[in-house]
């Protein structure tokens, strides 16, 4: 069959448009990676580039010189990764699960009470007063944690995905006697792998790319995850002053736009390690979000 | 199922353990949401570090009038929705675009390419975005002032210019969520009965005819819904967006400031918790209120798509 003339431009608009896109979308990490890998007095005199003109690995030399604030920072995000997402996924699915639940009485009321709060809430200042003065969060592992830790959306979705699960399942554990926790962690669980694989996704990226509460809660620098480190790498000098004072490199020596950009390569860096593995998960379970949800 | 009419506490009794596994979850949006509506009093109380929220003096409309007075007011509420407005309506043209046009061409392996590309940028924190957006425009290093420079023209003080930053804000917000939002109607379009389009081919249809009378129409429910959860957060900013990129600007925030970012700043900055919570509140009833309206209005027009 020939090809017609109207399927040859939709393909060529349809390319074109496609391309651009998907080069716009990975150009910008290709600038960060050639500036880290120019020499900071080319950067200086010529600004950034896209091909380093001078290719050096002194940024990278010094990231690596001392790297006790980046491992730790690494450490906590890590940390606050793990805790958090088993914490949070467990919850959504125990939550998501009574509420799905037809035969629950107050699922309804429970339901509202928890969308509620996506509609209304007390806003930033209550909620930062009572973090802080109420709850003691100031410098404490666990505001990194709370904040993030459930989400209305993912418990909604949760229920959805539980409830379009065979009722006769939950009935066919009661009437081998099992209790309601027995049929939730050997009957749901295993069925429901791949809403929680994709839920436990997000509130991983979540806890990962989160800044927002160490900015608000963090000032202990043993406390701070990598994506705090790095903005206040790039966007204050007293993280700088901190490594150029524990890498003995005086600040004016310091290749500080390079360092910026190298940082911003190891922080990436793991993401993009996982992102294969990852991605099609994500894309399985935006599937199952918008099917169901 | 035959409706028993006993207690709550019988209830309670059957179902303990349902309760329990429930019971974390309404403990944490008891604290973390509900304690803290209590404090939106403040809005309308003087706060002192010694009273707390409930100690401090009232002092009546004083915040509101302050935060109406200071003229930030209407700076930051008209930013806020326009920028809402904007990345909505950008946004839905790109991603039905690009949905459309993975669906529609390519084989397995392109259109995997394509999508993984697109996808990535919904993978890096803004705090990353943040630093990348200022290695292209800084005025001295940025990329794009080299390559003005390397090819002749004279570099652009961008941060100095506050008209381009609406356009590079929701460029950036576009480019970061254009994949993800895009999958979201790309698997729509992929439950869409199959027999619709071979029909189509049959009677002859177009492959724009395709797409503007099937695939579009069909699409309706998903975009409506996906519009009216847009549209309730009209006053909200995606704070970490402003933040990052804009920072802390002064410069700039005629045309960045937004709600998030207002309130964020007088809290930390200038600790004005009276007037802070005060913006906060103002912001929390509009979101209120324009959830309610759309809701009532796709009610009458169709229940269907209502949230609730």
């Amino acid at each position: 069959m020939p090809v017609s003339k109207d399927k040859l431009i939709f393909h060529v608009i349809g390319y074109t448009f496609l391309i651009v896109l998907s080069i716009l979308c990975l150009l910008p990490l290709l600038f960060i990676l050639g500036g880290s890998f120019s020499s900071e007095q080319s950067v200086i005199l010529k600004g950034f580039s896209l091909i380093p003109e001078d290719f050096s690995l002194e940024a990278y030399q010094l990231s690596f010189k001392n790297p006790k604030d980046l491992l730790n920072a690494y450490f906590i995000s890590t940390s606050v990764v793990l805790v958090g997402t088993t914490v949070g996924l467990m919850i959504t699915a125990m939550t998501g699960y009574v509420l799905s639940r037809r035969d629950f009485r107050y699922r309804n009321q429970f339901s509202f009470y928890i969308y509620f709060t996506s509609v209304f809430s007390g806003g930033l200042v209550p909620w930062y007063i009572m973090m802080v003065s109420y709850l003691d969060m100031k410098n404490n592992f666990l505001a990194l944690i709370l904040p993030a830790l459930l989400n209305v959306f993912y418990i909604i979705v949760m229920k959805s995905f539980m409830a379009g699960l065979p009722f006769e399942l939950i009935e066919s554990g009661k009437v081998d006697g099992a209790n309601e926790l027995r049929i939730f962690f050997k009957l749901i669980l295993p069925i429901s792998k791949p809403v929680l694989a994709t839920i436990g996704l997000f509130i991983a990226l979540g806890y990962w790319n989160d800044f927002f509460a160490a900015m608000l809660f963090i000032s202990d620098e043993s406390l701070m995850p990598l994506q705090y480190y790095l903005y206040r790498l790039v966007n204050s000098v007293d993280t700088l002053s901190r490594i150029a004072a524990m890498t003995g490199v005086p600040i004016p020596d310091m290749p500080k736009e390079t360092l910026k950009l190298a940082m911003t390569v190891l922080v990436v860096m793991p993401i993009i390690f996982v992102y294969p593995f990852v991605q099609r998960f994500i894309v399985g379970g935006i599937t199952v979000g918008a099917v169901k949800g | 199922m035959v409706v028993r009419k006993d207690g709550v506490w019988q209830e309670l009794k059957r179902n303990k353990l349902l309760f329990l596994m429930l019971f974390p979850g309404v403990l944490y949006f008891f604290i973390f949401q509900y304690v803290p509506m209590s404090g939106i009093v403040l809005a309308f109380k003087n706060y002192t570090y010694s009273g707390g929220i409930f100690g401090s003096e009232w002092n009546g409309w004083a915040n509101f009038d302050f935060f109406f007075r200071s003229g930030k007011a209407w700076i930051i509420t008209r930013n806020t929705i326009l920028y809402n407005v904007a990345f909505m309506v950008t946004g839905l043209v790109l991603q039905l675009a690009t949905a459309i046009f993975i669906a529609e061409i390519g084989t397995r392996f392109v259109k995997k390419y394509i999508q993984s590309s697109l996808l990535f940028p919904f993978f890096i924190s803004w705090v990353v975005v943040g630093a990348f957006i200022y290695n292209l425009f800084s005025f001295e290093l940025g990329t794009i002032n080299y390559y003005m420079r390397a090819w002749g023209f004279e570099p652009i003080d961008f941060y100095g210019n506050t008209e381009v930053w609406s356009y590079i804000l929701v460029f950036f917000n576009n480019w970061k969520y254009v994949g993800y939002n895009s999958l979201i109607y790309l698997a729509a379009i992929m439950g869409i009965d199959k027999s619709l389009y071979e029909a189509a081919d049959i009677d002859g249809a177009s492959i724009w005819q395709r797409a503007r009378l099937i695939t579009l129409p069909l699409l309706t429910p998903t975009i409506m819904i996906l519009m009216l959860l847009a549209v309730g957060h009209l006053f909200r900013g995606n704070f970490e967006l402003f933040y990052n990129v804009i920072g802390t600007n002064g410069l700039l925030y005629d045309q960045t400031d937004v709600i998030d970012t207002y309130v964020f700043r007088s809290l930390i900055q200038s600790p004005d918790i009276g007037m802070s919570s005060a913006a906060g509140l103002y912001q929390a009833v509009l979101c209120l209120v324009v959830i309610l309206i759309t809701n009532y209005v796709i009610r009458k027009y169709n229940p269907d798509y209502a949230l609730f």
